[in-house]
């Protein structure tokens, strides 16, 4: 495990924005790592930087102090191996479903071949939206775009997988069922996950480590491994550990904010 | 009956019925003289004072050039606005002067353009340009700056280049934006090819309703401006149905 560089790394990050009434420090002395292959969920109040930290990994974004390693190399632009979830779908209105998910690859290459075709096909499968390839997404409810902007995102079948609060504008039970389908799909597909959310359960349920972020500027003020067993679902929920982690870091982010 | 009357393609043409027969037997009733405002039959009565031939051939007068302004402002704007959206410095030089040009009445600088660019075709189309330009440079900007910021940050880690992230992102993004401007312009274009008549033109309606009114023909010139209304008309229907054919959607869900 040692030997392995981590898949992302923060050594000593610090992100100062400058805007038109001043500088703003959104992230201070950040340092984690996330292993290949985990699960990682980044929880926090909203504006303490839990987004400029999946930009960062990115590529988006270039760090104002520190570094920012991606198997153990600086990042300098944006990868291949990287796919990121937004918290809206932003689906192209005009497209249909199956060329929403190919849209990567044309918006690229310039072009798409019938592989490409078939790839975006067999993903649409596994998010549960076989049939619905020749649609546009207006027709899908917010969910159901959702998958789609996973199914775009897992395309290039990138090692890492960033999500920015992907199901925050979906209603609870959908919420819920998105969240185990999402670990249906990792689990049968290993990626590195790093999951920006404000909700404490959602983090819980989902990661093997949740990384809680303290307000302006952002930092790490908690790092908790979850030893729920898995394949985690519905019974998981109620489960008193689960229970007992949810407290302990609904109370650190009461004491944060008190 | 109340419902009838409240069936969305019934009621307009009602009201355009009730129009038209008061004002035919207004005409009637308080003897109006027909060079103050004559009366429907008597205008219709103007479109036998011609020819079909000599009208077709007015229309495709001022058709021709509203339609080569049009499309020439479009070449020209596009490209112009997505300048602008790409470059804020180049926008904050541009966009006054743009204003200006705005500003200033079409039909006052016609004439001088006139004088300028000679009596053929160009000037014409110069005019119908410089009134439809405006609005189709701003609203096609507006449209490519409210893509979502989702999209461009897609673009920019997929590394592809800019003018993808332009032709299969943010332009299609503008398309309601940018047929709206198209609603509004192909109307000014036919305003801009009748004003660019009144200054100098041999034929078109424009010119052929100036004609008519000089010799105090007006039953003549109602005909002739029902026609360009007609002609308006119709232009608009064009691009209100190019859209909904080939951009469905691009229009607002309850219009479907």
């Amino acid at each position: 495990m040692t030997t392995a560089p981590a898949a992302i790394r923060f050594s000593g990050v610090g992100q100062v924005f400058s805007t038109a009434s001043g500088t703003v420090e959104a992230l201070r002395h950040v340092d984690m790592s996330i292993d290949r292959h985990e699960f990682v969920a980044v929880l926090g109040p909203s504006g303490c930087g839990k987004s400029t930290l999946l930009r960062l990994t990115s590529g988006l974004l270039k760090p104002t102090s520190g570094k920012v390693e991606v198997f153990g190399l600086p990042i300098s632009e944006p990868r291949d191996d990287i796919g990121i979830v937004f918290q809206r779908p932003t689906l192209l209105p005009w497209a249909t479903i199956e060329d929403n998910v190919v849209f990567p690859v044309r918006h690229k290459t310039g072009r798409v071949s019938a592989q490409d075709r078939e790839t975006a096909r067999k993903l649409l499968e596994k998010v549960n939206l076989k049939g619905f390839e020749g649609r546009l997404p207006d027709e899908l409810s917010g969910g159901m775009q959702q998958r789609v902007g996973i199914a775009r995102a897992l395309f290039m079948d990138p090692d890492i997988l960033l999500m920015d609060e992907p199901f925050s504008a979906l209603d609870a039970l959908t919420r819920e069922e998105m969240g185990f389908e999402l670990l249906r799909i990792w689990e049968d597909r290993p990626k590195t996950v790093m999951f920006i959310t404000h909700s404490i359960s959602e983090a819980v349920l989902l990661a093997d480590r949740v990384l809680v972020m303290g307000e302006r500027p952002g930092s790490i003020v908690e790092n908790l491994t979850i030893d729920l067993p898995r394949p985690r679902n519905m019974e998981t929920s109620n489960n008193k550990m689960m229970h007992d982690y949810v407290g302990h870091l609904r109370s650190l982010l009461l004491k944060r904010a008190a | 009956m109340a419902r009838a009357l409240a069936s969305p393609g019934l009621l307009p043409v009602g009201t355009f019925v009730a129009i038209i027969a008061i004002w035919e037997i207004s005409c009637h009733l308080f003897s109006i003289p027909s060079y103050v405002l004559p009366a429907p039959s008597r205008i219709l009565g103007g479109f036998d004072s011609i020819g079909t031939l000599r009208w077709l051939d007015h229309v495709w007068g001022t058709l021709r050039v509203a339609l080569i302004g049009y499309f020439a402002s479009i070449f020209v704007a596009i490209p112009i606005a997505i300048a602008l959206a790409r470059s804020p410095v180049l926008s904050r030089a541009v966009y006054p002067i743009l204003v200006v040009v705005q500003s200033t009445p079409v039909v006052a600088v016609a004439p001088i353009i006139i004088v300028a660019l000679g009596s053929g075709d160009l000037p014409r189309v110069v005019i119908t340009c410089l009134i439809t330009f405006f609005p189709l440079v701003v609203s096609t900007t507006t449209g490519l700056m409210a893509t979502p910021p989702e999209l461009i940050e897609l673009s920019r880690s997929l590394r592809a280049p800019v003018w993808r992230e332009i032709s299969q992102i943010r332009l299609p993004y503008a398309i309601p934006y940018i047929f709206s401007a198209l609603k509004i312009s192909v109307t000014l274009a036919v305003i801009g090819a009748v004003v660019a008549e009144f200054v100098a033109a041999e034929k078109g309606l424009g010119y052929f309703i100036q004609f008519s009114t000089s010799m105090f023909k007006v039953q003549q010139a109602w005909a002739g401006l029902v026609i360009l209304v007609l002609m308006s008309l119709v232009l608009f229907q064009i691009v209100v149905a190019v859209q909904k054919i080939w951009f469905p959607w691009s229009l607002p869900k309850d219009k479907i």
